[in-house]
């Protein structure tokens, strides 16, 4: 088992004739994903490098029985590309796109709590998902991936692929790594992610990546206390941040007090979670609590 | 994108929301022009700087003559205001407001923002105006109000009275307040804020309502649909590297450490930031080159780190991805020649073509006479860098088994 993709997962590629999707079809396609069909208004009834490209998403689950969706379209357009997924009724659209003004996903979460949609959202700005050795939907790295037993969810995408490197080096391999973005209004948040962990029988440990900024991480904390059964082994990046400034991510930003690291490590580790000070012990955290 | 309370009022003057009527000056006779346009016995000069906390800090005066109006704008322009948002450096004042004074009879807090958790727009209303709203949240939650407002509906009058109500205000302001509170929510709502703070909101002796001050931010990644609004931007409110690594797509953030960084990825580089403090270090700043992270970027972010003249080592740190460690490699490489022979680069690169790029430092490394260390893991080179930076003298103290084992 695993959460969210799998070998039977079917995805169409929203904005495959841009040069990120290409790139990125090209290199999940190589991964083993199963890549079914590619959607570019305008431009239905050709192909990129072999893949079928229609003019929607509706088209494209009809001839194809595509279940998922990657967003690669341009910034301006792909809150709209998600509502089409969303629209369509897929199971999952994970959304890679950065820089999406936040009105236009106040407008997407408003469509999915109004619709009878059961699109997940993960994203946007983010990494993508990946069940190792069965699916790749996203950007990162599929090489440094193994299966195994840890799931890992994150807010960033360069400090999950350091969190996996290290989760292998010490033997570890992952159930399903989902990087949930790093901007204030995301599709799938800690806690939807946690309740998918839990009934994964898979799934033995859970690293979870925070930063500064909001208070999901307080939340999953509290969450975690009441009703997980597994351990949690957490970072929380930005401890050196100063208030007030942007760090990278349109979403991490310090602007109280309780949305410091220092705030979410503390209330993290009052609700019984494995909280690491320093990134490169997460994988040490978890050899220890797994016991290994 | 932060706006100057004067650009936000104009914005809030244009969709019928009552301001003072005032002026802009960038020098004393400009002010005493605005003031004497102005007419009236009473004015309030207002610094013009991204900063809250400015009237603690001397940037608002009221004055009752126009010699006053010139020599307390001439002492203003030119001067430093320093608040707990603008650091130690502090702001220069280039410009001042010039405004009618209000009779204010009752001061009212009012924002709009992002709310993250109900992923709608929220508003937030105090009684206690005039006041630092986090210091209200702490002494007298009671006297705050917040609604969510729908996407939908927008912000309809009725909330408005409903807010009006709740926070004491007399009935017969009511649909005043509801009004104004529904206009000020399209200024910020048609312009993608982010924030909007009018601190305070007035009711003056005539009983109308009325924005003595206006702060608002902008999203970024919705600049491109509001070409005046991005024309606004201050340049000069930012520090010269912010700026020059807006121009190559990069994100710095200034720190006060002496530990350059250069890192692909918003939470890795945050996290750099973390394990060189953890090591005993100071960073000197946040980069993140982000994921296209090629050769000339690599170079102008060297650039910008060694405006820093604290800076005496660079830690480089790439997990590369979609990046190539062989390109990064040679990125470092071609950019080092920037970089002053008695500074000291730590690189540590993972990922994509790891070897590839190892092996191109190692070979170029003896040939430029710098110092390019590498490192296996993020804990290695993190505690390199520090020792370097230290001297060599005075090692950092170690930390335990910090290494992942490989």
């Amino acid at each position: 088992m695993s959460i969210l993709v799998n070998n039977r997962t079917k995805v169409v590629v929203q904005g495959l004739s841009g040069s990120q999707g290409k790139f990125h079809a090209q290199k999940m396609k190589e991964y083993g994903t199963n890549i079914v069909a590619g959607v570019v208004p305008g431009r239905g009834g050709s192909d990129v490098d072999g893949t079928p490209v229609f003019d929607t998403v509706e088209e494209a689950i009809r001839a194809t029985g595509a279940n998922a969706s990657i967003v690669y379209v341009p910034p301006a357009y792909a809150a709209d590309a998600v509502m089409e997924s969303v629209d369509a009724n897929l199971d999952l659209c994970v959304c890679i796109t950065e820089g999406i003004p936040v009105k236009d996903m106040i407008k997407v979460k408003r469509l999915m709590k109004t619709s009878s949609s059961k699109t997940m959202l993960i994203g946007p700005n983010c990494p993508g998902v990946i069940t190792p050795g069965e699916c790749k939907m996203g950007i990162m790295p599929g090489e440094i991936h193994t299966p195994g037993t840890v799931g890992i969810v994150s807010k960033s995408g360069t400090l999950t692929y350091e969190a996996v490197k290290q989760v292998s080096a010490f033997g570890f391999g992952q159930s399903t790594c989902v990087g949930i973005g790093g901007d204030p209004i995301i599709g799938l948040k800690y806690i939807d992610l946690l309740e998918m962990y839990q009934f994964d029988a898979q799934t033995e440990c859970v690293v979870l990546i925070g930063e500064i900024g909001g208070q999901a991480e307080v939340k999953a904390g509290e969450w975690i206390k009441q009703n997980f059964n597994k351990p949690v082994v957490a970072f929380i990046a930005g401890q050196t941040a100063p208030k007030g400034k942007r760090m990278g991510h349109a979403g991490a930003i310090i602007s109280g007090g309780d949305d410091t690291a220092a705030a979410k490590m503390k209330a993290l580790e009052e609700c019984g979670v494995h909280v690491v000070q320093s990134p490169a012990d997460i994988g040490k955290k978890v050899a220890e609590v797994l016991g290994k | 994108m932060d706006l100057h309370e004067f650009q936000a009022k104009g914005l809030l003057r244009s969709y019928g929301v009552p301001v003072p009527d005032g002026g802009v000056a960038s020098t004393a006779s400009d002010a005493l022009r605005v003031a004497k346009e102005l007419k009236g016995d009473a004015w309030v000069i207002k610094a013009q700087v991204h900063a809250g906390g400015r009237g603690k800090a001397g940037g608002v005066k009221v004055v009752n003559t126009f010699s006053d109006v010139y020599d307390v704008s001439s002492h203003m322009l030119g001067m430093k205001i320093v608040t707990k948002q603008t650091g130690p450096d502090g702001k220069i004042v280039r410009r001042t407001l010039i405004e009618k004074a209000t009779d204010i009879k009752q001061e009212i807090y009012l924002s709009f923002l992002v709310d993250r958790d109900s992923e709608q727009h929220m508003i937030i209303v105090s009684s206690e105006g005039g006041m630092d709203i986090e210091e209200v949240a702490e002494n007298n939650p009671s006297a705050i109000v917040t609604e969510r407002i729908n996407p939908v509906t927008g912000m309809g009058l009725f909330l408005g009275r409903k807010i009006a109500k709740k926070i004491g205000l007399d009935s017969s302001l009511l649909n005043k307040f509801a009004d104004v509170a529904h206009k000020l929510y399209n200024v910020f709502a048609d312009h993608d804020g982010m924030m909007l703070e009018i601190n305070p909101l007035v009711v003056t002796g005539d009983g109308d309502i009325v924005c003595l001050d206006a702060k608002m931010n902008v999203d970024e990644n919705a600049l491109y649909r509001h070409p005046k609004i991005e024309e606004m931007k201050d340049y000069g409110e930012l520090e010269p590297q912010e700026v020059r690594a807006s121009i190559f797509d990069l994100s710095y953030v200034s720190m006060d450490g002496n530990i350059g960084c250069m890192v692909n990825g918003a939470g890795l580089a945050m996290a750099t930031m973390d394990i060189i403090k953890s090591y005993g270090g100071d960073p000197a700043n946040f980069l993140d080159v982000g994921g296209g992270a090629d050769v000339n970027k690599v170079r102008e972010a060297f650039k910008i780190i060694l405006t820093d003249p604290k800076v005496k080592v660079i830690f480089v740190n790439i997990f590369g991805g979609i990046v190539r460690c062989d390109l990064i490699a040679q990125g470092v490489l071609n950019g080092s020649d920037e970089v002053p022979s008695d500074r000291s680069i730590v690189v540590r690169l993972d990922g994509t073509n790891v070897e590839e790029g190892r092996k191109i430092l190692e070979e170029g490394a003896a040939k430029t006479g710098l110092t390019i260390v590498t490192a296996d893991t993020m804990a290695d080179a993190a505690q390199k860098a520090v020792e370097l930076a230290a001297g060599e003298e005075k090692p950092a103290k170690k930390k335990t088994s910090a290494k992942a084992k490989e």
